[in-house]
């Protein structure tokens, strides 16, 4: 899991400089210098939590304490804090810090996924299976949240939960590719085969995931922001001057993805306690009984 | 080499299936019971949409038919002295040519029964035969993946129906909209966007295809 400590810190440290460039006096930061400048002192706090000992896995618990501080102020802070007014959107922007977020979350899931389903089919380590399924799992909750904010925003905006568009119908259509994922997995009880199956089918998954949301939707007309010639996120946020709404969904989108990481690291060390279990019971299980062995076995038959 | 390779079991798919003729004649009864059936009930559709879409359905669930006994019909014994002799690159890629090739015929036997019994509004004949084609290889490109898949599965059929639907419905929704314009007899101007998502999603999922079809035939 260590690898996730460099992209974390990155984030981090783009969080800590947009932070300080706010409090300094008629400053702000806009996203690109924002991002530069963490860009450029990112090692430096990759340094600083290599020499500290800090690591981002399943046993460590700061970046979970981290998780939680962050998701609770994107609540607070994106419920409280002041938005722009935008016309027909009005309040309802603020679902951004929850809607994103946990789609950003399924993102970066499913990469962890993909990855260790890539460390399988090289491996053959049963523990990479067991991290890709779990991803892939937890993946798919965060996609259904996903969904579900998604509905409820558009009911408010566009009219109706739901609408014949083609990022939505591509968002559909990914979770149901990884729910096939998941039958297909059931179907096979022999554990290689499934590990290697389920690992070319996850991989196969995960690029037309990629094309369904993000290549797709660009090229037909659409209503979802970034889509089909509509304007992004970026600019909601430049009309107004100071860039307030970056303040609380950068944290909501460190927030939710750390959260995602560790309801996925849970799922792992239950995969794993299942899998140790049934390997115990197996061993217990086959006791032979050999005829010209020690007198202690011969009474024990 | 790869190009011979594939050439030749090609030409060894057609050689197979023209003894016997099995698979052929299977699907096309399924065929033209189906748009007799469909027949019975509309005599005969004048509402372009909905002669649109149950063509596309009967289409849909033959290409399905015919392509999820591609992988399963080799006994074992032929399959490992194939393997053996072949690159997994050239068999799984001779396997989507052969594929595309009978999906496009089936879809022009398909609709030559379609307009024969209900009826035929179509403006753009070479548009919407060429909307044809693209689908076939589409069709095959995704789904002779996932035969490999279920082929190595106990319940083939309804995990080939499962695995394949989610990923079919993106194409169709674009195969659906341009032969409706074909239908309609839209200029080709209009109808590029649809030709490069087509091609898009077509050339992906033949290159996934080619990568991780190795990992899967070692078996």
């Amino acid at each position: 899991m260590n690898y996730v400590i460099y992209p974390a810190s990155i984030l981090l440290y783009f969080l800590l400089c947009y932070l300080v460039g706010k409090l300094a006096k008629n400053k702000a930061l806009g996203f690109d210098q924002g991002f530069l400048l963490s860009l450029c002192l990112s090692p430096l706090v990759g340094v600083i939590l290599a020499v500290t000992g800090a690591r981002i896995t399943a046993r460590t618990l700061w970046w979970k304490l981290v998780a939680i501080a962050l998701v609770v102020y994107a609540l607070v802070g994106g419920l409280l804090l002041p938005v722009p007014t935008l016309p027909i959107l009005n309040e309802t922007i603020r679902n951004l810090y929850f809607h994103v977020p946990m789609w950003f979350a399924m993102i970066g899931v499913f990469l962890i996924s993909v990855y260790y389903s890539i460390n399988y089919l090289s491996s053959g380590d049963i523990h990479h299976d067991m991290i890709a399924r779990a991803a892939v799992w937890t993946g798919m909750v965060l996609g259904a949240l996903g969904l579900i904010t998604g509905m409820v925003w558009a009911n408010f905006t566009w009219g109706a939960p739901w609408v014949n568009d083609p990022k939505l119908n591509g968002a559909a259509i990914s979770m149901l590719i990884y729910t096939a994922y998941l039958i297909l997995r059931e179907a096979l009880p022999e554990e290689s085969k499934r590990g290697q199956l389920s690992a070319v089918y996850n991989i196969f998954a995960f690029s037309l995931l990629i094309v369904f949301l993000f290549i797709l939707p660009r090229m037909y007309d659409s209503l979802h922001p970034g889509n089909g010639g509509n304007p992004a996120f970026s600019l909601y946020d430049n009309q107004d001057l100071d860039s307030s709404m970056r303040m609380v969904f950068y944290p909501a989108v460190i927030g939710w993805g750390l959260l995602g990481v560790w309801i996925m690291t849970l799922q792992v060390r239950l995969l794993r306690i299942q899998h140790k279990l049934r390997e115990d019971r197996l061993d217990a299980d086959t006791e032979y009984d050999f005829p010209a062995s020690s007198p202690a076995k011969e009474t024990h038959s | 080499m790869l190009l011979q390779e594939i050439r030749y079991l090609v030409r060894k798919e057609i050689q197979l299936e023209w003894r016997q003729k099995y698979a052929l004649s299977g699907v096309l009864v399924y065929v033209v019971s189906t748009v007799f059936v469909a027949y019975l009930s509309f005599r005969t559709i004048r509402d372009i949409p909905t002669w649109n879409a149950l063509f596309w359905i009967i289409l849909l669930f033959t290409a399905v038919n015919a392509i999820a006994k591609s992988f399963v019909q080799e006994s074992g014994g032929q399959r490992l002295y194939l393997y053996s002799l072949c690159s997994p690159e050239a068999i799984i890629l001779s396997k989507i040519i052969y594929n595309a090739m009978v999906v496009s015929l089936l879809a022009i036997i398909c609709l030559a029964a379609y307009v024969l019994f209900i009826g035929n509004p179509v403006e753009n004949m070479g548009m919407f035969l060429l909307c044809l084609v693209l689908g076939g290889t589409g069709f095959s490109s995704a789904l002779t993946l996932i035969s490999a898949i279920s082929a190595q599965t106990s319940n083939n059929a309804t995990l080939m129906a499962i695995l394949s639907f989610p990923i079919i419905l993106p194409m169709l929704i674009l195969l659906i909209a341009f032969s409706k314009n074909a239908i309609d007899g839209l200029a080709w101007a209009q109808n590029t966007k649809y030709l490069i998502g087509l091609g898009a999603i077509n050339g992906m999922v033949v290159v996934l295809s080619y990568l991780l079809f190795p990992y899967l035939w070692r078996d």
